[in-house]
């Protein structure tokens, strides 16, 4: 399996190592990522103001992947949302196809719809399989319990994403569990970090956070787990500031995805940036066994 | 005369160019903190900075990136090995050009005593390096004009450079060739040092010379036997061999000669290689004195950027030399638009046609803000969105092969330029995230930090204030057909029309939820926004913060039973608000 990857710009600047884990993680599991120079910024933060400029930048990626003749793999939520629906617009847009495509051939570029942008979790869960992960897995969790936080750009709308059921998800909770840990049942699971209003509207962000926050954590959740790299900035850099502003009475710290199945995958602390999260993890590795201890 | 006159013009140019544009580097600010530093503090600071970095363990590094990042530009190679190619090629000729034949007198004869421009290596070297320079401008120019990368931009200070370094290296070549056949020339050498008078042995010196040193002479023509060959070259050794290598070995020149010999006496006659020997003079003081103004003044600015970059940052340097630091950085770069052309937003130039959104070009703009210069309104407005449109990745910084931290220059002219108050609408867009994450290290009073989003606000609310704050109700006349009208026919708008009035967009939505009465504080409700701009009340739903409050979560999507689009027709009409806004400020900027 090879795929393009399309780095969030956030990454490279504030969640790095969501770049080192999913690295990891993937090559673990034998899957094959393809490094595209040229690729940009999805287009999702130009959406409030400009659809033409979010409709290209979208477009231009996908049709760098295409030429990779790859499918384009992104860990955001909100990239992933955007490039599907721009995928699904210029199939069913003529007219905004053409003029995409004269825009992109300047520089050589075409998109004819040949490939599919495709989730982290949409790899792993539909394209791998939970079979072939739990065969890599060499230590469990035990005791652990984790707030499966999904994000809404992977459910909703979910005519367009169709990657679970938008109302009573399982493909996130099964992701997490096949580390061992139980995913908790909490109210709020399917709703909104809050990230997109930060830094335009402050305490109405901070108002969805701390709710979400305080659910999960009276499900009796230890973490939070998220696979999206703004829901991750928002559950930990934000959260950071939520506390030093209202109290520390709900933090709950927000594990990325390949960094928790990356630790039962044997992977190191240190490559999975685990010291690099704002709000320590350290704990995390506590719950960690041998898997052949766990089974004895 | 001529000479000493144009050359010490040139030189008291240059250097007062160089004393102003180094003074504008401790003269002007760029940020609102450093402002009130005067400009003796700013050159202390530096010189206390210099100081203690020589004698720290940072000289290491300051070595290591001379080394690699100066004499060897790593970072260019690993980027693009045709351009690491151009760069070394003119870099390396014109400095080695400008020490061994422009400074010869200073540099060459000193430390070679038995130096002679006409003698090899000097003779060979000369051409070599003037034929560096050649293809290295051959590269620059097959780069920029018939590769055509996207977004890599050609500036009339780009023409400059290559221009001026053309036309020094050609009327080099020209005026070598015109000597090479020049029979005055020739003649004038003779009389000055021929030892021998001799008729005969003079006819066969100049058969000598036109049979193997390219001399065209008006009466002497080939093919010569081999005895007076023989007797012009025992005269040659007598008389010129010390100081004059076979012409060949320039082999440029030498090249030019063969070309322009059919034309060599008419040339001799109009006496081209003095109007060649004037060119090639004035090009180089020209070069020279305008050079700290031109792009060339990166030979450097860039250097030092590169340095001053390796050992400073913006948590423990003073802030008095970042200051000074990134304002050198503006002259640092030196326009080779790596930084646009992998701009991660970089492809959205090409839809909104604003030419700040290219990190390159941004450089000028804010050096034209930083000196002051009056700009217009619309000027202004412009750099601003090119600043704000903006991923913050760090890329340009990553890339850029002089070491500017791009970057942080967009972020100290962004908080400059907002305080200006004139409306930004990106900053209500998810790329404000950053913003907000770096609000502690901003330059800015707290109270002042969420200005700017009021600011975009009030110009976006067709009254100046939000709906759940005005005294008066917004009177209920559609100003056209809404929704159902032509001009907001989109897809998602379409679906508008399976509405039943059930209100669930509303129940679903977290904002909503998240307040007693929602009404009070974002105006419209998802539902209310739907049915005010189906009806064409604009003015009800542009009132309404609920636009700019909206997560794009898409419960209110999703939950619809009717299928209809609310939340990608909230998207759409936040772009339409926007635009509205904006052309009202256009509107204002004209009059």
């Amino acid at each position: 399996m090879k795929y393009t990857l399309l780095r969030c710009c956030t990454t490279p600047i504030v969640l790095q190592q969501y770049e080192w884990s999913t690295n990891a993680v993937l090559d673990k599991l034998g899957i094959d990522l393809v490094d595209v120079e040229e690729f940009g910024c999805c287009g999702y933060p130009l959406r409030n103001i400009n659809f033409k400029a979010y409709v290209i930048s979208s477009a231009r990626n996908l049709a760098l992947s295409e030429r990779e003749n790859l499918d384009l793999l992104t860990v955001c939520n909100c990239c992933f949302g955007t490039m599907r629906h721009i995928e699904r617009l210029l199939q069913e847009d003529e007219a905004i196809r053409k003029e995409v495509n004269n825009t992109l051939e300047k520089e050589g570029l075409r998109y004819e719809g040949d490939i599919r942008p495709k989730h982290l979790l949409q790899v792993l869960y539909d394209d791998l399989g939970i079979d072939a992960i739990s065969k890599q897995i060499v230590h469990t969790f035990k005791n652990l319990n984790i707030a499966t936080h999904y994000g809404c750009r992977i459910l909703r709308p979910s005519k367009l994403i169709n990657f679970d059921k938008p109302y009573s998800p399982s493909k996130f909770d099964e992701l997490v569990e096949v580390t061992g840990a139980r995913s908790v049942d909490w109210l709020k699971k399917l709703e909104c970090c809050g990230s997109p209003l930060w830094g335009v509207n402050e305490e109405l962000s901070l108002d969805l956070t701390e709710s979400k926050l305080k659910h999960a954590k009276k499900s009796g959740a230890d973490f939070l787990c998220v696979a999206c790299s703004y829901c991750q900035i928002q559950f930990d850099h934000v959260q950071k500031i939520l506390v030093s502003r209202r109290g520390p009475e709900h933090q709950l710290p927000s594990i990325l995805y390949p960094q928790l199945l990356g630790l039962s995958l044997g992977i190191d602390s240190e490559t999975l940036g685990l010291h690099m999260n704002q709000i320590p993890l350290k704990d995390i590795e506590l719950y960690l066994l041998d898997k052949a201890a766990s089974q004895s | 005369m001529f000479f000493t006159v144009a050359l010490y013009t040139s030189l008291v140019i240059f250097s007062l160019g160089l004393i102003y544009k180094i003074s504008s580097w401790f003269r002007y600010s760029l940020g609102i903190e450093t402002e009130s530093i005067s400009t003796p503090a700013r050159i202390l600071a530096a010189l206390g900075g210099i100081v203690q970095t020589v004698f720290s363990r940072k000289v290491f590094t300051l070595l290591r990136v001379f080394v690699l990042d100066v004499l060897l530009q790593v970072k260019v190679l690993k980027q693009d090995s045709l351009k690491w190619a151009m760069h070394m090629c003119i870099y390396y000729g014109f400095i080695l050009l400008l020490l061994m034949h422009g400074l010869d007198a200073i540099v060459t004869s000193s430390l070679f005593p038995e130096y002679y421009p006409t003698l090899n290596p000097f003779l060979f070297l000369r051409d070599f390096f003037g034929v560096l320079v050649l293809v290295g401008v051959g590269i620059a120019v097959y780069r920029r004009f018939v590769l055509k990368v996207p977004r890599l931009r050609t500036s009339p200070m780009d023409l400059y450079a290559i221009i001026i370094l053309a036309v020094i290296i050609f009327s080099g070549f020209l005026l070598e060739g015109t000597k090479i056949t020049s029979y005055s020339k020739f003649q004038e050498m003779v009389d000055e040092y021929t030892i021998a008078a001799d008729e005969q042995e003079l006819t066969s010196l100049e058969s000598y010379w036109v049979a193997k040193f390219g001399v065209v002479s008006p009466e002497i023509k080939g093919p010569f036997d081999a005895q007076t060959l023989a007797a012009g070259k025992e005269a040659h050794e007598l008389s010129c061999s010390q100081c004059h290598s076979r012409p060949q070995w320039g082999f440029a020149g030498y090249a030019t000669s063969v070309i322009t010999r059919p034309f060599a006496i008419t040339l001799d006659q109009i006496n081209a290689q003095s109007i060649f020997w004037y060119i090639h003079f004035l090009a180089c003081m020209i070069g020279l004195a305008y050079l700290p103004f031109s792009k060339l003044f990166h030979i450097f600015t860039t250097p030092l950027s590169l340095l001053a970059n390796s050992v400073m940052d913006k948590e423990t340097s003073l802030p008095a030399n970042v200051a000074t630091r990134q304002l050198l950085e503006l002259d640092a770069c030196m326009h080779c638009g790596t930084c646009s052309v992998q701009c991660r937003v970089g492809v959205v130039f090409e839809t909104l046609r604003n030419l700040n959104i290219l990190p390159s070009e941004k450089i000028p703009s804010i050096k034209a803000l930083v000196a002051g210069k009056k700009l217009t309104p619309e000027e202004i407005r412009t750099i601003q969105e090119g600043l704000h449109l903006c991923t913050n990745c760090y890329r340009c910084t990553v890339v850029c092969p002089a070491g500017i931290n791009l970057q942080e220059l967009w972020l100290a002219v962004r908080e400059a330029l907002l305080a200006r108050h004139q409306p930004e609408f990106f900053v209500l867009s998810p790329l404000s995230l950053y913003r907000g994450l770096m609000k502690d290290s901003l330059d800015i009073e707290k109270e002042h930090y969420p200005d700017p989003v009021e600011l975009a606000l009030k110009n976006i609310y067709p009254n100046g204030i939000p709906l759940h704050m005005l005294d008066s109700n917004i009177p209920l006349v559609p100003t056209d057909n809404g929704l159902s009208g032509k001009m907001y026919k989109s897809a998602q708008a379409s679906t508008f029309s399976h509405c039943f009035r059930c209100v669930t967009c509303t129940n679903a939505c977290p904002v909503v939820r998240n307040y007693a009465v929602p009404g009070e504080v974002v105006g419209l409700l998802p539902h209310q926004l739907m049915h005010a701009a189906g009806m064409g009340l604009w003015d009800l739903v542009f009132s309404s913060r609920m636009l700019w409050d909206c997560l794009g979560c898409y419960q209110c999507q999703e939950a619809c039973p009717q299928g209809v689009c609310v939340a990608d027709i909230i998207y759409e009409l936040k772009n339409i608000a926007v635009t509205r806004a904006k052309e009202k400020l256009m509107k204002q900027e004209k009059t």
